[in-house]
């Protein structure tokens, strides 16, 4: 969607404003390897590591779906909705090479139906919200075939 | 099990659950003279008090055992107070237990109440870009039913749950909590009832999901000497274990307000998920197994997590819980009742009052005085409870 708002990160450092292969910026520990994301900074979390360096790490843009599930109701503050409000499905995502789980939103127009357990999925970029200025941008999951393309209109 | 581990349970004492909007103190101080004169303990002869503290007011609330200790009249006993989000009463519990068994006091009061705001839990306002709580809503749209879908949800795929099984943990804790004077909802439902009440979080639909409630909740606690004198007799109910315990790295789960589970890539095989690990503490603190308990208080956030309590406490195996429930196993006169007080489906969340109640209900279950809703011979019964950012209980009570 053609827009002259200034677009920026909804939140700093937490992914890349690449729109064509965007990724979420992850640590990993420079001593055991261990991957967390947000971004640890000060303390490895890894009990049996003593680790306090940590390089930047670009997570995995695709994952399996580990569970989903949708917001029929409109969350509170400091979620800011749409006018009106309009749903949307949430799905937690499995990452191989990290062996973590990562929470994402699902592309608008994704419902429940179109996911399982399993499914294939791939980092997109998304407005969250928007004010007269700018553009607020989040990370969102996108399932890789089927679903809906309504987000691609 | 010595005296060394153990605490006394002289009273137990409740604020009827439910949507009074009156302040917090009122609540803890009804289920304190309640506990007390249970007991047949007087205030004055308190020697510790300690509150387990609700958030409210944007601050631990008001500090919650010095509120309650100032309303009951300042006595000069000691103190505590303890913040631990659904797990707060039982570490008030704990810090009661340790203060006996150190042999620092020998009757001790715990108390815990809530006032709450209606609707979904909300994070602490402002702009607080440093707090995951506040960030999994700005950015994820994240309500805590989001949560306690996403583990629904996998059920269903892996285990083959179906909408009508967790509607069927509703109906039973509907029936449970009927004749519970302390229950905030005391109606039957059925299955259809439950399956056309909105959709929240798919697959949990409103009826399925905890309400958030006022009630307050107490005990008086003593050494198992001073028991013995105060009742002149051996048959105690006496609080056997309780585990507070933290997760273990890497916690694979995810879990409440994170927006991602720890990374397994670097370390060996994981090991009990954070809900399994806070049962097995308490049993292993006991020197007992799921075998010998008789009854459970879990902590039914939703329908379906009642569930995947069932295998995180023991009584049956991964992907056998739908099987338990469908053959009436715990139900009331089947094999293991589960939330016979109706649970938090019956009573909403007073977060630092319901490990309270959880207690509370066991020791009536254990006396045999849990009337309309007795389970039949309960002499050990389990409480099981997880919250927010790693907190989470379990309580083993035996008569």
């Amino acid at each position: 969607m053609p827009s002259a708002k200034t677009r920026v990160p909804a939140i700093d450092g937490w992914f890349t404003l690449d729109d064509d292969a965007p990724t979420l910026l992850g640590s990993r520990c420079t001593s055991c390897g261990t991957y967390a994301f947000p971004k640890e900074t000060f303390f490895c979390r890894n009990p049996g590591c003593q680790g306090k360096e940590f390089a930047e790490a670009p997570l995995s843009r695709r994952g399996t779906v580990w569970s989903y599930t949708d917001a029929c109701y409109q969350p509170p503050k400091p979620y800011v909705a749409a006018d009106p409000y309009m749903p949307f499905s949430i799905a937690a995502v499995e990452l191989a090479a990290e062996q973590m789980v990562v929470m994402g939103q699902v592309v608008p127009g994704v419902g429940v139906d179109e996911l399982s357990v399993g499914t294939e999925v791939e980092l997109v970029l998304d407005t969250l919200y928007e004010d007269d200025e700018h553009e607020y941008i989040v990370w969102k999951w996108k399932p890789v075939s089927g679903g809906s393309e309504v987000s691609d209109a | 099990m010595p005296d060394d581990k153990r605490v006394a349970v002289l009273g137990a004492g409740m604020h009827p659950w439910g949507k009074w909007g009156r302040n917090f103190v009122e609540y803890g101080l009804a289920a304190a003279g309640d506990a007390l004169s249970d007991a047949g303990v007087a205030w004055t002869d308190v020697q510790y008090v300690s509150g387990a503290d609700t958030i409210r007011n944007g601050y631990p609330g008001f500090i919650a055992g010095a509120t309650f200790a100032q309303a009951l009249g300042w006595t000069g006993a000691r103190v505590s107070s303890s913040y631990a989000a659904c797990a707060s009463g039982a570490q008030a519990v704990s810090n009661a237990r340790a203060q006996i068994l150190a042999g620092l006091c020998d009757v001790a009061l715990v108390v815990g109440a809530d006032t709450t705001p209606k609707g979904f839990f909300t994070p602490v306002g402002g702009d607080r870009k440093d707090d995951p709580d506040w960030l999994r809503f700005h950015l994820l749209g994240a309500t805590n039913p989001t949560y306690f879908a996403l583990y629904a949800r996998r059920r269903m795929e892996l285990f083959g749950a179906t909408e009508t099984d967790f509607a069927a943990v509703k109906v039973k804790n509907a029936r449970h909590g009927l004749e519970n004077p302390y229950a905030r909802y005391r109606k039957e439902v059925t299955i259809d009832e439950v399956l056309s009440s909105p959709m929240v979080a798919d697959p949990l639909r409103l009826l399925e999901i905890c309400a958030t409630s006022d009630g307050g909740a107490a005990l008086v606690l003593s050494s198992m000497e001073f028991a013995r004198r105060h009742a002149g007799s051996d048959k105690l109910v006496t609080i056997d274990a309780v585990s507070t315990v933290t997760p273990r790295y890497p916690q694979t789960v995810i879990e409440m307000p994170n927006f991602s589970t720890d990374s397994a890539a670097s370390t060996s095989t994981p090991g009990p998920t954070f809900k399994q690990s806070v049962a097995l503490a308490a049993y292993e603190e006991a020197g007992i197994g799921p075998e010998d308990i008789n009854v459970a208080e879990v902590y039914d956030l939703s329908s379906a997590l009642e569930l995947d309590w069932y295998e995180d406490i023991g009584l049956c195996k991964e992907g056998e819980a739908e099987r338990m429930l469908r053959d009436g196993d715990t139900t009331i006169g089947g094999r293991i009742p589960v939330n016979p007080s109706g649970g938090l489906s019956c009573f909403g969340e007073a977060i630092p009052a319901q490990a309270i109640a959880q207690v509370c209900e066991l020791v009536w279950q254990v006396r045999g005085q849990a009337e309309g809703r007795q389970v039949e011979g309960a002499r050990v019964g389990i409480t099981a409870n997880q919250g927010l950012f790693g907190h989470g209980s379990s309580i083993i009570v035996a008569s």
